[in-house]
């Protein structure tokens, strides 16, 4: 009888599972998503709990509300922290995986050897290699998001990096071969042991050379491992349901980090083994050329000539906090009658979709967050593209440039319109280390300062009077 | 058909009679299933698709209760204990704060 309702609970959930995601290809029925995942794992949750060989309620109470005590404050986070926290829940589900993935090969090599078949110990084994490798390269990727002091945030390269971090995978992987094909030897529990033990060593190895503008990518890698993990755990304990959801994140991590690499023009190995920081300014300060500065009094009246402005945001804007005020220059603007779009670069910002979360939170209206390819074709008729702590993704450099990092990543482009204003917190290069020559166009005006401030007073300019 | 689902600890000949290949079958047709919605999804959602995805496969915790919940041995129960805690987290705050994040997204 339990195990029939195991089983229809398995079926329902999936398909929950999989409306959740669906609902999601549209803002209007994404919240139907949420109800749908949450049913779902009731469902899931409730049907295991009464199976009879479950008897220590009490500990799993506890364990229930301390999650909740933990997960609830976890949930209320600022929108600026959604990266690291992201990472952060990458690191628990590894855990998770990980941990229960230990339990179940101590369990059976304990009690019941005969169960550790080739497929299973290599099923075990791929659950605690991926599980542990998510969860301390996600808690270093959270750590360099949080900007916590004992990481360093800049990509820390060494010589023959690649060949240690490599290294140390093979020879967990190795380790796990040669687990399957003697399972019950034994030093079997102690080459386990040494397994999980590089597996740790090797996420921490693997985010170490890994920068600010590569985390996009790295959390979406990250939230596959995650899944996957989840899936090595659905064949070790035979369960289809885990196997499906894990499956269900697996393919969503896949597809994300693909977007990712395309949006900068790089391949999954070129992320993980390529430390993208460790190149040097290729030219600063080498050029003469130099920017013009603007004042606010004549931004402010180049954007009221204006009658199609784009806002390419990046992440100085979620760094100075600046999408409440962006909300309010959108507000007097539109006032006048100007269209204002926004134009969102895959890989602005942290993490996928970064930048259309701290808008939406801004109140700024879903249909003017518009994506790359389709603001592009726009862009030769844009009066004023409004740069805000961007800078890699509108730098024209990427489409000729072979020597620098960025050469083939496609940008928004900014240099198309008619006017550029770019408001920058520093006059220092980007993350690529590249001079940006975006800002020494003859059409770009440069603006700098906090992203928040320059947007406060450029606001105070079309309410104070000055300008009609 | 009495055997539990979750047979975690099943008796031997059951794992050994397990149908492996269905199970890579379940993976392959789901992990395609995922990959044919996910790329559906709005570009705008992308950062609360991660976080319902992560919620999602918090599904761990069916595993993690059996682990933690059986009458095994009390190293196993705390090891399983403890992700069940990871797992909950998950859950708790990849649901909320999807909801939270949805929320904002208007027409206006």
């Amino acid at each position: 009888m339990t195990n029939a309702i195991a089983q229809i609970a398995a079926v329902l959930a999936t398909a929950l599972f999989i409306f959740a995601l669906h609902w999601m290809n549209d803002p209007k029925t994404a919240r139907h998503g949420v109800i749908a995942g949450v049913v779902g794992m009731i469902v899931a949750v409730l049907a295991t709990w009464i199976q009879p060989e479950i008897v220590h309620h009490g500990a799993i109470l506890l364990a229930i509300v301390a999650g909740f005590v933990v997960g609830v404050p976890l949930s209320l986070v600022p929108l600026t922290a959604v990266p690291q926290r992201t990472a952060l829940s990458h690191a628990f589900g590894g855990l998770a995986a990980g941990l229960v993935g230990a339990a179940e090969y101590f369990l059976s090599i304990g009690t019941n050897p005969a169960s550790l078949t080739p497929f299973r110990m290599s099923a075990l084994v791929a659950e605690v290699i991926l599980g542990f490798l998510t969860f301390t390269g996600s808690l270093m990727a959270a750590g360099k998001l949080q900007e916590v002091k004992w990481i360093p945030q800049r990509p820390v390269t060494y010589p023959g990096q690649n060949f240690v971090n490599i290294g140390v995978l093979v020879g967990a992987v190795v380790l796990g071969v040669v687990l399957v094909r003697e399972p019950t030897a034994a030093w079997a529990s102690n080459a386990f042991a040494v397994i999980i033990a590089l597996a740790l060593l090797f996420g921490v190895l693997l985010i170490i050379p890994i920068g600010g503008a590569d985390m996009p990518t790295v959390i979406s890698i990250l939230n596959s491992y995650a899944g996957l993990s989840a899936v090595a755990m659905g064949f070790v304990l035979n369960n289809k349901l885990l196997v499906t959801a894990g499956a269900l994140d697996g393919s969503s991590g896949l597809i994300l980090s693909i977007i990712m690499c395309r949006a900068m023009n790089r391949s999954f190995t070129n992320v993980l083994f390529g430390a993208f920081g460790q190149v040097k300014a290729v030219k600063a300060s080498g050029e003469q050329k130099t920017w013009k500065q603007e004042t606010v009094e004549g931004a402010a009246q180049l954007l009221e000539q204006a009658s199609r402005v784009v806002i390419i945001p990046g992440y100085g804007m979620a760094v100075a906090q600046a999408q409440h005020k962006v909300r309010e220059l959108y507000d007097a603007l539109t006032k006048r009658g100007i269209t204002v779009k926004f134009a969102i670069h895959p890989v602005a910002g942290r993490m996928p979709g970064h930048m259309n979360v701290l808008l939406a939170e801004a109140d700024i209206p879903y249909t003017a967050l518009v994506e790359m390819d389709e603001i592009n074709p726009e862009m030769p008729q844009c009066d004023v593209a409004l740069v805000l702590g961007a800078n890699d993704v509108v730098n024209p450099a990427a489409r000729y440039a072979k020597e620098t990092p960025i050469y083939g990543m496609p940008i928004i482009d900014a240099d198309k319109a008619k006017t550029v204003l770019a408001v920058k917190r520093s006059k220092n290069p980007g993350f690529a280390g590249i001079d940006n020559e975006l800002y020494v166009k003859d059409n770009t005006w440069m603006l700098f300062g906090d992203a928040k401030a320059v947007l406060a007073d450029l606001v105070k300019q079309f309410s104070a009077g000055g300008l009609h | 058909m009495t055997e539990p689902l979750l047979a975690v600890q099943a008796a031997a000949p059951e794992h050994a009679n397990v149908d492996y290949w269905s199970m890579l079958f379940v993976f392959v047709l789901s992990t395609f299933i995922g990959l044919g919605v996910v790329r559906r999804v709005s570009r705008l959602l992308h950062t609360p698709l991660m976080s319902l995805t992560n919620a999602i496969s918090a599904i761990a915790v069916v595993g993690s209760l059996v682990v933690a919940g059986a009458d095994y041995p009390v190293v196993i129960r705390v090891l399983g204990g403890v992700a069940l805690f990871a797992s909950m987290t998950n859950i708790v705050s990849g649901f909320m704060i999807t909801d939270r994040m949805l929320k904002m997204f208007k027409k206006r």
